[in-house]
């Protein structure tokens, strides 16, 4: 939550306990490959679908029933697979799930088949629609070059449409009120700060650094590469002035403990201090 | 707690020492509801998972506020979502919905956009006058007004018995389930585009709803002019009473979509779009049953029905009925 700057895809959610949860955006980049996966399973599908038809009806010899049951099965495939998924527990295409995304209602209440339907009804015109007008025209063999440019320039309008606000907001969850959030389940990381401090330190050690710093240092412990804890044990031992006992890891564990506690102690007494510029305002 | 506050363990250990179990349950019974329901779980499971939230949730505003173990904070912001979905996600149950849908919000969503009915209602007039117009002034309008496959033999030069026996098709009734389905299917696509182009401020759907009332008048002009008009309408009334009518309420909730990105009025934009955008999705699905019955009288009723008047009053009835599911006023939200 550091430095939580205008361009930050954390958004608010406030349960109606009055707890903000914080969620946040999926990125463009993630959305785009769900999409693509989730196209890539509707194709298999289809031809699943197909192959099943022809299967069942491969007695009857009926051309009829065969024509219905795709007809239909196409049109629920191409409407239905996102409208389905989404309206599930999971609020989540398998493309989404897969990419741990999930398409939630923006006001935090809950999401209604209504506006399921409309981010999705819009994801026709934004892609299939310009599709369709390109594979019609080649087929008629009267491909047009300025009509492909038209029909890409219709498409890129709404495919990067999402790029240019803040909320990644596609045209369909603009209509819809809906936006997709990333959804991960996350273990829980071990306990820091657990162990008992062997090494002692004085106030003016631990006076050296804010909680921004005190967070990098997780970082540089969480990663535990050896460089790192090098480069971050020696400046920390520089500028506190102590000496190196050769135990990078080990320091900077304590370090990282007695820090905690400490500035823990000074923000529930309503002293906190963000980062290391700030000592000079105490 | 020990008489000196400050004790050297840091506020995260101490909470996860008095909470973890509490968190690795509430995790446990979370992952099964995610990966089958929440019917997997039990009635005590059941009973325990909110009381298990809101555990969560107080360590997090707890831990948020003392604590700055942030590996902590965002475990529990995960937990407290997955956990905030399972309990607020979950909608009524499918029937109810289903039902409330009839009852209520299809007939709410058909009367909330009456204006942008009319307008599309008078374009579709206009489009037919216009196409009718036309081809009667000049005949070889027809072919920039109908595609070729949709002719199918019935222009301008083609004489009355010609016509009349597309009226009334003989031996061609082995394929009648394909032919509604395919009109469905075909008819429910465009149903969607004319909702969902409405973000284009409306212009396309409006365009897609005058070339409709456009070919149906050029349609008109070439019977009329054979002196078969009466029958082709009667031929029409069977389900294009249905079959245009959700046309109109379809194009109507894509001009409602434009309007509210063109003039939201005092509201702003993005509710203005909203509001369209969920009312409009709601058209659109009664849109989609509507067509599904049009496909069938067309595809089936038409076919099996012959007699002129008994085609024109089907269409009729079904026309009565469809505005006196949308538009009487019924009990507690007509007097609303």
């Amino acid at each position: 939550m550091a430095r939580a700057d205008g361009r930050s895809l954390r958004r608010r959610l406030v349960t109606p306990e009055g707890v903000d949860l914080g969620v946040e955006l999926g990125g463009a980049g993630a959305r785009a490959a769900a999409y693509c996966l989730d196209l890539l399973a509707m194709l298999l599908t289809l031809a699943l679908l197909s192959a099943a038809i022809g299967y069942l009806t491969r007695g009857s010899r009926s051309a009829e029933i065969i024509a219905v049951l795709w007809l239909l099965g196409a049109f629920v495939l191409r409407n239905g697979w996102f409208i389905l998924f989404e309206l599930g527990v999971r609020g989540a295409t398998p493309g989404k799930r897969a990419l741990g995304l999930r398409v939630i209602a923006r006001d935090g209440v809950r999401l209604t088949g209504s506006a399921i339907v409309a981010r999705n009804a819009v994801r026709e015109v934004e892609v299939f629609l310009p599709l369709t007008f390109l594979i019609m025209q080649a087929g008629a063999q009267r491909a047009d070059a300025w009509l492909a440019i038209a029909a890409l320039g219709w498409s890129a309008i709404f495919l990067l449409f999402p790029l240019f606000n803040r909320d990644r907001l596609r045209m369909g969850d603009l209509l819809a009120g809906t936006w997709v959030v990333r959804d991960e389940r996350r273990p829980l990381g071990s306990d820091l700060a657990a162990a008992p401090a062997g090494r002692r330190f004085t106030e003016a050690a631990l006076d050296l650094y804010g909680e921004y710093e005190l967070h990098a240092l997780e970082e540089v412990l969480r990663t535990g590469q050896a460089a790192r804890l090098a480069v971050a044990a020696s400046t920390i031992r520089g500028k506190a002035g102590l000496p190196d006992d050769d135990d990078d890891a080990g320091f900077l564990t304590d370090y990282y403990a007695a820090l905690c506690a400490r500035l823990e102690r000074r923000r529930v007494l309503g002293r906190g201090v963000a980062d290391k510029w700030q000592r000079g305002a105490r | 707690m020990s008489a000196r506050p400050a004790s050297a363990a840091a506020a995260g250990s101490r909470f996860r020492a008095a909470h973890e179990a509490d968190w690795a349950r509430l995790d446990a019974l979370l992952a099964r509801a995610e990966r089958h329901s929440v019917r997997a779980l039990d009635d005590d499971e059941l009973l325990a998972l909110p009381l298990l939230y809101r555990v969560a949730l107080s360590s997090l505003a707890a831990a948020r506020a003392t604590s700055l173990d942030r590996a902590l904070i965002g475990y529990l912001e995960q937990l407290c979502t997955r956990a905030y979905f399972q309990l607020y996600g979950p909608a009524e149950p499918a029937l109810a919905q289903l039902l409330r849908f009839f009852r209520h919000d299809w007939p709410a969503a058909v009367r909330a956009q009456w204006r942008e009915t009319l307008a599309a209602l008078a374009l579709t007039v206009a489009g037919i006058l216009a196409g009718y117009l036309l081809v009667r002034g000049e005949a070889s309008w027809f072919y920039g007004l109908v595609p070729d496959g949709m002719a199918g033999g019935r222009e301008p030069g083609a004489s009355a018995a010609t016509l009349r026996a597309t009226l009334h098709p003989k031996g061609a009734r082995d394929m009648l389930a394909v032919f509604a389905a395919f009109l469905f299917t075909h008819n429910a696509q465009i149903a969607i585009f004319s909702f969902a182009l409405g973000i284009a401020f409306g212009v396309p759907t409006a365009l897609l709803i005058a070339y409709n009332g456009l070919s149906l008048g050029a349609m008109i002009a070439v019977f009329a002019g054979r002196d078969v008009g009466v029958e082709f309408a009667q031929w029409l009334a069977i389900h294009g009473t249905t079959e245009l009518f959700a046309v109109v309420l379809a194009g109507a909730a894509g001009f409602r979509i434009g309007a509210a990105f063109a003039f939201p009025g005092r509201q702003e934009r993005a509710d203005a779009a909203l509001d369209a955008g969920r009312g409009g999705a709601v058209v659109v699905m009664g849109t989609v049953i509507m067509l599904a019955a049009a496909g069938l009288l067309e595809g089936i009723g038409r076919q099996t029905v012959d007699g002129g008047l008994a085609r024109a009053a089907i269409g009729a009835v079904m026309l009565v009925a469809w505005l006196a599911y949308f538009y009487l006023p019924r009990g507690r939200d007509g007097a609303r």
